[in-house]
């Protein structure tokens, strides 16, 4: 029946999957709106570097434009940028991946992450992620026909992902793993002993791990592990890596996976039919990246790494307390102390103050009390956000 | 230590001693000690702006000498620069590799003027065998700045 209400009418002229509208109805919807009326906003909400892409990257794939590099490339990539992305990951993690059969360009880690769930998962299926987790996690295992089943993880534990508490959640539904260190939204890293411990779980139950790791070059006085590189995980192990993050390459749609062969053919039948290969100008952007990008990622990093410093300092000083975020670009300060839910302060820190963060609990419960803000943004802007957040809070202080 | 420091500055001149001390987890004290000392034995020479002189109604005439030196008995490279660099018009001299011997950088407030510089100064130094002069015609990066349409990269505002 189509059902009227007093508000309006919910038409049914269109009929949506059921899938489709599983997915979560975007609550932030209403706040994005609300950003988009406002002028003069300093964003604290981006998710994405502001840098453009280094120049010599930029430039290499103008030149192949120049030179009429603009047809299709194999389904898994061109071979030299799979070549050389076989060479990074033997150089960085010491892990041999056959540039032929065990990798796969897509387009983004958001390509690599649907691929990896619809070519795993049979309906029903579990996947186990951290709450709070990155949006698209449990949205790419609820289309693929699965079923997120979430961890809680607390600002207590630094936000790291408890073994003992993935193994209570397994079932014998139960698929795989899907874990991102450094994590979105919290910048929390996670120890090579607590990956270890979660790798031993995966293995024991003959689990797949689902390593996002997106923000692996993003990391500040810790090392980056490698799920993959964990002893005897290779082939318990789909790894998702991408340019977007390290390279300031987020608008060219680019990044990839890497597998055992069985898994990479079926994520490559699937990239195959929906996507034939990842834009040609971005791969070759890609291997420009790999072969010499390595300084000018390091470069960005070490400025992120200052305006870390600076961001969880404003944050605590201004009395909201803000665990020490390793990786990534964001900090996820608790906004408990005011009294209002993530959502409520998002809204009138944007109302009143002009600064947008984005509502913790965008990203699942435990994101709750928690607001997730990015310091990706100039150190002017840095300052002028914190000195406004600290008005408000002080208005808004519960006594 | 000091390098993150000057990397900063090198940056942005005006940020403070606080704010450095923010940045790199240093001690405000460490950071402040850490410049004077910099200053005093002249790891950084001087704080300046960087301006864009087409934006005022000040004639500002730039240009490139190439200047060939003869080489001369018991006188170095050295004291023949110095010459040419005591003069107020040099913003830059290096020495360098090449065909010619000195890059000289002058800013005059007239083509006239720099051409008077070449001619009555700094041909006339002995030891400068042969000068050619090149008027800048448009400064489009200055100092690692875009002079022109520098752009604000567009994003978002949020992205989850
Ligand atoms: C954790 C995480 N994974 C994946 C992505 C998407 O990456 P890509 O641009 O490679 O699709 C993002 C982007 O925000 C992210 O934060």
């Amino acid at each position: 029946m189509v059902s009227k209400s007093k508000l309006g009418v919910h038409s049914k002229k269109y009929h949506i999957s059921k899938r489709t509208n599983q997915l979560s109805p975007s609550g932030i919807r209403k706040f994005f709106d609300l950003l988009a009326s406002i002028e003069g906003v300093i964003s604290l909400g981006v998710g994405e570097p502001d840098y453009a892409t280094p120049w010599h990257i930029v430039e290499s794939a103008i030149e192949s434009l120049e030179k009429g590099q603009t047809m299709y490339t194999s389904n898994l990539g061109m071979p030299e940028l799979r070549q050389e992305l076989a060479r990074y990951l033997q150089h960085h993690y010491d892990l041999q991946y056959d540039p032929n059969t065990e990798l796969l360009i897509t387009v983004g880690v958001s390509e690599a992450l649907d691929l990896a769930m619809r070519a795993i998962l049979d309906p029903g299926e579990e996947v186990i992620m951290p709450d709070p987790h990155y949006v698209a996690y449990d949205a790419c295992v609820i289309l693929a026909g699965g079923k997120a089943v979430t961890v809680p993880t607390y600002e207590e534990d630094s936000f790291e992902l408890s073994a003992a508490d993935v193994e209570a959640c397994i079932t014998d539904k139960t698929r795989a793993i899907l874990i991102g260190y450094p994590a979105n939204p919290t910048g929390a890293v996670m120890s090579r002993e607590k990956i270890a411990e979660i790798a031993e779980v995966a293995r024991h139950y003959g689990l797949l791990v689902i390593s996002d790791e997106i923000y692996a070059k993003l990391v500040y006085g810790v090392e980056h592990t490698c799920v993959a590189a964990l002893p005897d995980m290779k082939e318990h192990t789909i790894l998702l890596g991408g340019f977007s993050k390290a390279y300031a390459m987020t608008g060219w749609r680019i990044g990839y996976a890497a597998a055992p062969k069985e898994i990479i053919a079926a994520m490559t039948k699937i990239h195959q039919y929906t996507m034939m290969c990842a834009p040609t100008m971005a791969q070759v952007a890609a291997l420009e990246a790999l072969r010499s990008g390595e300084e000018s990622a390091a470069e960005m990093v070490e400025d992120y790494g200052r305006r870390r410093l600076v961001m969880v300092k404003g944050l605590c000083d201004i009395g909201l307390s803000c665990f020490e975020p390793k990786g990534a670009f964001y900090a996820f300060p608790s906004i408990k102390k005011t009294g209002m839910t993530s959502e409520e302060f998002a809204e009138a820190l944007l109302k009143e103050e002009k600064v947008a963060v984005v509502p913790g609990s965008a990203f699942g419960d435990c994101g709750e009390g928690y607001v997730r803000c990015c310091y990706a943004t100039s150190m002017a802007d840095i300052e002028e956000a914190l000195t406004r957040i600290k008005r408000f809070v002080s208005r808004h202080q519960r006594s | 230590m000091l390098n993150d420091i000057l990397k900063i500055l090198e940056n942005d001149a005006r940020t403070t001693p606080k704010q450095i001390a923010e940045m790199t987890g240093m001690s405000q004290a460490e950071v402040s000690r850490l410049i004077k000392q910099a200053l005093k034995d002249r790891t950084i020479l001087k704080y300046k702006a960087i301006v864009n002189w087409d934006q005022v109604e000040d004639e500002h005439v730039w240009a490139l000498i190439e200047v060939k030196l003869t080489p001369q008995k018991d006188v170095g490279f050295d004291s023949v620069a110095e010459r040419i660099y005591r003069f107020p018009q040099t913003r830059t001299v290096y020495l360098v590799s090449g065909t010619y011997d000195l890059f000289v950088l002058v800013v005059g407030k007239s083509n006239h003027e720099i051409a008077d510089f070449v001619s009555q100064k700094l041909s006339h130094i002995e030891g400068v065998n042969e000068t050619v002069t090149q008027f800048v015609l448009k400064r489009y990066k200055e100092d690692g700045e875009i002079v022109e349409g520098k752009e604000e990269v567009k994003r978002q505002p949020v992205i989850l």
